[in-house]
């Protein structure tokens, strides 16, 4: 084989049918979800992104494109001390939302 | 594929093209990459079909590629542009027909910008004068060479020799076409078929004997992308994406594609090339490729002519497959024979992809 000093980039498209379906799930076990606005006023107060690179709302960006390669790791840093739940302007349960992901994805 | 869906929507994008008297303006990069095709659509245009066709030997680029790769400011292309309609002018001809697909978007991106901002055109006047002393008309019609190939594809199936047919099973072949994104992407009304389902290869295929094949990523790009295949950083997505495209026709066993665009056949050419031996993977039959031609080169097949004198032998993928499908007759021997049969060498062959 060649190597030209470049691979064939790995495709991002999204099936709908398949990949969005754990959105899906997840707004059905947490309505509030559908609500989130992507501030990142949740991931600015949280204290695991002080010391990780958690990131609640590329989760939820994430969750929504349906790229789920890297989403049971990232939950997993959540200390659920439920801070982002008391920042967040629409009030959204994110306990709740990190507590589904974990039902859905596994 | 719902024919009658996509005749419903072919019907809505139509558009006019003059019966004769065009101003022809070459593309940058066709002539090297598969060198015969413009040389032949002129053949076929003036031998065959008695049309008066000029070239002005002044013409240069229209600038497009570095304008979309943001090294040539906008003011500057159109500059350059007004100089080719100058050219036009003075030649008193109105019917402007470019070969490059990058060009008629950019002809046409700039006609429109014209339209919109009369400043601007003034301006430009101004500019191209003070440069060169020139004054331009803005051509009253603009076509693709392609429309015009679509126009007289009627006359050149009548005048065939050969039809898309495989000989061997009597069925039509199942053809690719790969519309250049610029055709009709950015304008829909200014192409034949408008943007979704454009219609001027199918137009041809059909023409032509041949069953066009609709298979998920046919209006993908190829993966050119100006920026996306210049910088080698980001050659990885523009072969991605032809990868996708031939992921996504292998089910549908094409026998050839079929392009208007410079940068398409090179890259859907070329870089089944650079995924046979980056991956091992072939799209043909028999560890081949699937042949890709330009739409002038097949309306040469159809005609007759010999396979080497419009460069079929400069293709990446062999062409002998299809030539042998439709049953076109050629001397293997003088493949690689140039004027005055000269030997030009033969190309080393490739590992993985299957030549002849």
């Amino acid at each position: 084989m060649i190597n030209f000093g470049y691979n064939i980039n790995k495709s991002s498209r999204i099936d709908l049918d398949k990949d969005l379906n754990i959105a899906k799930k997840i707004v059905k076990i947490e309505p509030s979800f559908r609500t989130c606005i992507g501030c990142g006023c949740c991931t600015s107060t949280c204290s695991a992104n002080n010391f990780t690179v958690f990131n609640l709302r590329k989760i939820q960006l994430q969750i929504n494109r349906g790229e789920l390669q890297s989403i049971r790791k990232e939950v997993e840093k959540c200390m659920l001390c439920g801070k982002c739940q008391m920042i967040c302007p629409r009030g959204i349960n994110t306990r709740n939302i990190i507590l589904a992901i974990f039902k859905v994805i596994d | 594929m719902i024919v009658d869906g996509k005749r419903k929507i072919w019907k809505d994008y139509q558009k006019e093209i003059p019966d004769d008297h065009y101003f022809y303006v070459r593309s940058c990069i066709r002539q090297n990459f598969f060198p015969a095709s413009e040389v032949m659509f002129l053949k076929i245009m003036r031998d065959e079909l008695a049309c008066d066709i000029y070239e002005n030997e002044y013409h240069t680029t229209c600038s497009g590629i570095g304008y979309h790769c943001d090294v040539v400011p906008m003011e500057t292309t159109m500059t350059v542009i007004a100089r080719q309609f100058a050219l036009m002018t003075e030649a008193g001809y109105k019917n402007y027909a470019a070969s490059c697909i990058t060009s008629f978007g950019l002809y046409s991106e700039v006609i429109e910008t014209w339209r919109h901002f009369p400043d601007l055109l003034k301006k430009i006047r101004k500019n191209l004068k003070e440069a060169t002393g020139r004054e331009f008309e803005i051509p009253e019609y603009l076509s693709h060479a392609s429309d015009i190939i679509y126009k007289v594809r009627h006359d050149i199936a009548a005048k065939g020799k050969y039809r898309l047919i495989n000989r061997f099973t009597g069925r039509p072949l199942k053809v690719v076409e790969h519309v250049g994104c610029h055709y009709s992407k950015m304008f829909p009304h200014k192409g034949i078929g408008g943007a979704e389902y454009p219609y001027v290869l199918a137009g041809m295929i059909e023409a032509w004997g041949g069953e066009v094949v609709d298979y998920p990523e046919r209006r993908h790009c190829c993966g050119f992308g100006f920026r996306q295949y210049f910088i080698k950083a980001n050659r990885g997505y523009s072969i991605a994406n032809t990868h996708k495209k031939f992921e996504s026709m292998e089910p549908f066993k094409p026998d050839m594609i079929i392009t208007n665009c410079p940068g398409c056949p090179y890259f859907l050419d070329r870089w089944q090339y650079a995924i046979a031996e980056m991956e091992g993977k072939t799209y043909g039959e028999d560890g081949h490729g699937i042949p890709v031609f330009t739409y002038e080169e097949v309306a040469s097949i159809v005609l007759g002519y010999n396979p080497w004198d419009m460069g079929l032998q400069v293709h990446q993928v062999a062409v002998e497959p299809l030539l042998n499908k439709i049953g076109i007759s050629y001397n293997p021997e003088e493949k690689y024979k140039g004027f005055n049969n000269e030997d030009m060498g033969h190309p080393e062959k490739p590992v993985n992809l299957k030549t002849y």
